[in-house]
């Protein structure tokens, strides 16, 4: 199990490394020299060839480019020197480098936005499961007749929604047009302020996720149990006489949160990597929205942050999914 | 609909998955006379043409990694341990064993799915064991297999026609236009309409799919099938349409037949030689009266003895058992000796000393045992202690020394050892 | 033969099952199967019933329906079904309850997939129990279940108690279930198919154990299989199904000896037997089994059937026979239009599949 573990997160270290090579190689090879934005944001836009030369050469970009990433790796572990324009930055670990939009350190942005990003997750992955499940289960346990019916077309017309119309028409009906107390001041209260408005502030945001995405959980809820309910071990279970509750959760339901927990690790990594539309429409200063602003104004170091740090979520709640995977059942041996 | 129901497995029969029933080519039921006629008695022996297929001391050991960080081999399945035997010409050699025994490891070695460990598959005095995929190529159209499972074997993508004539168009043994032509012929020949070439695999039933998969076996008129459990999965009423299939086939297309199979009184009808191999090797082999009226190793006859038999238990009461007690041991770690010794109603100090050689006892009898003898009748010391150069415990004997008698290999001498006078050398 | 033994119908008091006229059927997106046709049977206490067909003949489906499993939203169940002298057919959820795994119990064929493969042995085991007694704690359901591991010939069962089904061998898995089934003291078992995905050293061992089982706890015990061999073995009576119906019925000797309907004849010429002459034909039966959508008129089996040509006119084809008593006594019922089944039978197929028995049934009969 130690060695599984040990094994798995070496394997995600391998990941890891490979995605910061390729987004560092994607900038600097890219088409327009990544010292431009610094340089047009820095002179105010009156950013000239020669400029532009200095910016280069300070920012290091005229150096090999396996010298840089030693740097950039070297600065992650334990922290380098940056310098920006005349300045010299120290850089303390983990030092992912410099937002020349924000004038701030990457690293202190990302740890003042992790909370924000993470309260919507949390919420949203809850309500994923919360209402998928049960709404699931009762579909499975009915399956064919109207409810099951009416209940799978429902959200098969939901889910086709654009995810972003769906978030947009819920925060323009709920604030704008009947400004319904509660859902209708929706934005980002850290808990540690007033746990009250943080809640309330998110609740229209986990709302929304929570919709959005239970009716994936239901379907897969619902095909997970069809399944189940139409195993041999569930006929044995109802023949010992067991009542149709035990039969259909202790029995059922154990066996298909298998599939569901697979799908739902790795949605918690995409809503903890960022939930870019809920955190532009809800105005939620998380790393999604860190992250979308970044591309606009090509904060590179800032996309590059974002990029690792998704890298690591995603390993990281696999290795979760294949833990649990293994609680869940115990003919799975993890090596 | 994907979900599995008890009650829709039970009530639906093959036939409503299927669009339009596919008749068998038999519109009318003969009367019981005619039908009785059409039906084949037990296969005989014909031992005038030779063997096309020898088997010399086979092994296939499978790697076992350990877990952790590194994976080390830790150690070996030894599915099949040195095994050897002859198939006649056009004859069938049936292969029996409870599951784990090797048996379809060893399908699947001769027809070089695997490659073994060891040992060598001379099929018509070439030895295919070591050739690579290329040298092969021309190998794999005389030796072709039959699988158990007529559901999952068949593409469901690809038409009838097209599963069948695959191996003409990868051989390029005829040209592209009379492919069709022998698709249809092949599926006349295994009794289904040859107009419903362009039919999918889930439009047949169980047994029409199973006479598919033995048409596309039969496709490169092939010297030698595997047949894995070929009627295990169809009905009981089915088995016998397919085993008398076979039966026509192997007249009527001279090919011999490896047969796999776990069902006991199917081999006895289908194959006049037979091997029982338990835990990778062959404990006795022998033709059909040898194995069947005259089982010399225990196991043998505890496996007979566990077949239910109707027309025993119809006249009365039912044969004595013998019981084996627990499981089959694992083959990683193989019990040291006779690898049955464990579950051995009749086992002695030698038997977890020294592995008893397959010794040839009767013109086509060999069997792998130190106490070989009828039910109820097994010698009390071992007859293989003198051979193997030991005392009756197994503990080496100075004063003898191992006899050159013993060998493994494939077929059977003039000569074997006589269980009355204990010596070698009968006619 | 035991001739005056009982009536025809067999509606003894001692009988602890009583099936009678018992239809099922199923609607399906193609129209109503009927899986189960008329069928009426008993079993007493101590006796045991092999129900014989191949699938698609409704065997299971009878006897899912003496537990209630069936979804009853979506199936018609008519006739008769009382355990123990209590009817069933209409019974309510709570009731059925009652019975199931508790005086009426049963065990399924691949153990592998009818034991929860997320749950320990001992504990599927315990959960038996405790759900027919609400009052016994965790500690007395865990030692009846080690109990009836070692009763069912588990070795170590205070260790394999706490076992994953799959760390079990097949063998062991079925002797779970088994134990599992006879946990509160049935005195009804049903067996489905219970030996058939096990090795045949492993299906002796488990057939020896459902005897001993039978003989200590006196229950009434339905086998229900494909194989004659199992049922030769281990049935007293037999009954044969067919597309829904019951095709034969009888005593186990005399049916497997004398059998009156040309569908038992197939099934007995096309399996071979291990002592066979090998002059003995392996005789298929034609065709393919009938759709349930669309049954054949008449005799379902007509359609496969070598001996309409015995029968006069186009009986078989548009007339169903009544199960009746043949030429052999009042307690051997056959569905059969054939005016001499016993004499073709000997004369004809016997011959063919088993001429070293001619002899031996002749002079039975004389």
């Amino acid at each position: 199990m130690f060695a599984y573990i040990v094994k798995r997160l070496l394997a995600g270290l391998v990941v890891v490394v490979l995605i910061s090579m390729a987004v560092f190689a994607l900038f600097w090879f890219g088409p327009e020299s990544p010292a431009r934005p610094v340089c047009e944001s820095k002179t105010g836009g009156k950013c000239t060839e020669e400029r532009l030369a200095n910016f280069e050469e300070s920012l290091g970009y005229n150096n090999p480019i396996y010298e840089e990433y030693g740097k950039y790796v070297k600065g992650v572990f334990v922290g380098r020197e940056l310098t920006v324009g005349t300045q010299k930055i120290d850089c303390d670990a983990p030092c992912l480098g410099y937002s020349f939009k924000n004038n701030t350190l990457v690293w202190d942005d990302l740890v003042k936005r992790m909370p924000a990003t993470v309260s919507v997750a949390a919420g949203g992955a809850f309500l994923y499961l919360a209402l998928g499940i049960p709404i699931g289960v009762a579909a499975a346990r009915r399956r064919g007749s109207l409810t099951d019916k009416v209940l799978v077309s429902t959200f098969l017309v939901v889910s086709s929604v654009p995810y972003y119309l769906f978030a947009l028409l819920a925060w323009i009906y709920c604030t704008l047009v009947f400004e319904i107390p509660v859902l209708g001041s929706s934005g980002y209260t850290p808990f540690t302020d007033n746990p009250w408005k943080w809640a309330t502030g998110l609740l229209l945001p986990w709302l929304c996720l929570g919709l959005f995405g239970c009716t994936q959980y239901t379907r897969y809820t619902r095909g997970a149990m069809v399944e189940a309910l139409s195993e041999d071990y569930i006929r044995t279970a109802k023949a010992k006489g067991l009542p149709a509750s035990t039969v259909v959760y202790r029995h059922g339901l154990r066996s298909a949160l298998v599939p569901v927990v697979t799908v739902f690790g790795i949605d918690l990594g995409v809503l903890l990597a960022g939930t870019i539309f809920t955190e532009k429409i809800f105005e939620i200063q998380g790393i999604g929205l860190w992250g979308l602003n970044a591309v606009g104004a090509k904060d590179l170091q800032v996309v590059a942050a974002t990029a690792l740090f998704g890298a690591v979520v995603m390993v990281v709640s696999n290795l979760l999914v294949d833990l649990v995977y293994s609680v869940l059942d115990p003919r799975v041996r993890l090596s | 609909m994907t979900e599995r129901d008890a009650t829709r497995d039970e009530l639906v029969p093959e036939e409503q998955t299927t669009l339009e029933p596919e008749p068998v080519l038999v519109p009318e039921v003969p009367s019981f006379d005619k039908l009785a006629e059409q039906a084949n008695t037990a296969t005989e022996l014909d031992l005038s043409r030779g063997s096309v297929l020898e088997v010399d001391n086979l092994k296939m050991y499978f790697p076992v990694k350990s877990g952790g960080l590194i994976r080390r081999k830790i150690g070996d399945v030894q599915a099949v341990d040195g095994i050897s035997f002859e198939v006649q010409h056009g004859g069938s050699l049936g292969l029996v064993g409870e599951s784990g025994c090797g048996k379809s490891t060893t399908g699947r070695l001769i027809t070089r799915l695997y490659t073994p460990t060891g040992g060598r598959i001379l099929f018509e005095d070439k030895d295919m064991a070591e050739m690579s995929n290329r040298e092969l190529k021309p190998m794999r159209r005389q030796v072709q297999m039959i699988f158990q499972d007529p559901y999952t074997s068949l593409n469901p993508r690809h038409t009838v026609g097209s599963i069948i004539g695959a191996p003409l168009e990868v051989h390029k043994v005829v040209p592209k236009d009379k492919i069709l032509p022998r698709v249809q012929e092949l599926l006349e020949v295994v009794g289904l309409n040859p107009e419903h070439y362009n039919r999918y695999p889930n439009e047949f039933s169980g047994g029409q799919r199973q006479r598919i998969g033995i048409a596309r076996a039969l496709t490169l008129n092939p010297r030698l099938l595997v047949a894995d459990e070929p009627v295990s999965a169809l009905d009981v009423s089915i088995q016998a349409q397919v085993i008398n299939l076979l039966q026509d086939i192997q007249k009527e297309f001279d090919v011999a037949f490896l047969f796999i199979a776990h069902d006991l009184a199917v081999v006895r009808h289908f194959c006049p030689e037979i091997a029982v191999m338990y835990l990778g090797k062959i404990v006795e082999i022998g033709d059909r009266d040898s194995i069947y009226g005259n089982a010399h190793h225990p196991y043998t006859q505890a496996l007979l003895s566990a077949v239910p038999d109707i027309k025993q238990a119809a006249i009365g009461g039912r044969r004595e058992r013998i019981r084996l007690q627990g499981d089959v041991p694992s083959p990683i770690n193989p019990p040291s000796g006779c690898r049955f010794r464990t579950r051995c109603p009749i086992a002695q100090e030698i038997c977890a000393k020294h592995e008893p050689p397959l010794l040839q006892i009767g013109k086509r009898h060999k069997v792998a045992c130190h106490f070989p003898g009828p039910i109820g009748h097994h010698p009390d010391t071992p007859v293989t202690a003198p051979l193997l150069g030991t005392d009756a415990y197994g503990s080496p004997d100075p004063g003898a020394t191992p006899s050159p008698a013993i060998t493994n290999k494939p077929g059977y001498d003039d000569t074997w050892f006589d269980l009355d006078a204990k010596t070698l050398g009968r006619a | 033969m035991t001739q005056t033994s009982t009536p025809s119908t067999r509606l003894d008091t001692d009988d602890f099952l009583v099936v009678e006229n018992l239809t099922v059927e199923f609607p399906t997106p193609d129209g109503p199967v009927r899986a189960v046709n008329d069928l009426s049977y008993s079993v007493g206490l101590g006796q045991t019933l092999g129900i014989v067909g191949e699938s698609g003949s409704g065997k299971s489906v009878s006897s899912m329906a003496v537990l209630g499993l069936h979804d009853m939203q979506r199936t018609k169940i008519t006739g008769s079904i009382r355990v123990g002298g209590q009817e069933i057919i209409g019974l309510d959820e709570s009731g059925m309850r009652k019975i199931r795994g508790n005086s009426a119990a049963m065990i399924f064929q691949d153990a592998l997939a009818a034991l929860h493969p997320f749950y320990r042995v001992g504990a599927q085991l315990a959960e038996a129990y405790v759900v027919h007694h609400p009052s016994a704690s965790k500690r007395d359901a865990r030692r009846k279940a080690i109990e009836m591991l070692d009763r069912v010939g588990i070795p170590q069962p205070d260790k394999r108690v706490d076992d994953f089904p799959h760390q079990f061998s097949g063998g062991m898995r079925q002797r779970a279930m088994i134990a599992m089934g006879l946990i509160n003291d049935p005195s009804l078992l049903i067996a489905d198919e219970p030996t058939t995905a096990l090795d045949v050293t492993v299906q002796a061992q488990i057939l020896d154990l459902l005897q001993d089982l039978q003989r200590e706890f006196n229950s009434a015990v339905i086998i229900i299989t494909h194989d004659l061999g199992v049922v030769a073995e281990m049935a007293d009576e037999v009954l044969v199904m067919y597309a829904g119906r019951c095709v034969e019925y009888g005593a186990c000797k005399e049916l497997l000896t004398h059998p009156e309907m040309p569908y038992t004849w197939g099934l007995l010429s096309s399996i071979p037997d291990v002592t066979a002459d090998t002059n003995a034909r392996l005789i298929p039966i034609p065709g393919n089994p009938p759709s349930l959508l669309d049954p054949p008129s008449g005799c379902s089996f007509h359609p496969r059937c070598a001996h309409t040509d015995k029968v006069p006119g186009a009986l078989c084809a548009t007339t169903l026979p009544e199960l009746l008593p043949g030429g052999r006594g009042t307690s051997h019922l056959k569905r059969c239009h054939l005016a001499n089944p016993d004499e073709v039978f000997a004369r004809e197929v016997l011959a063919e599949i088993a001429p070293d028995m001619v002899e031996e049934t002749s002079d039975d009969r004389a």
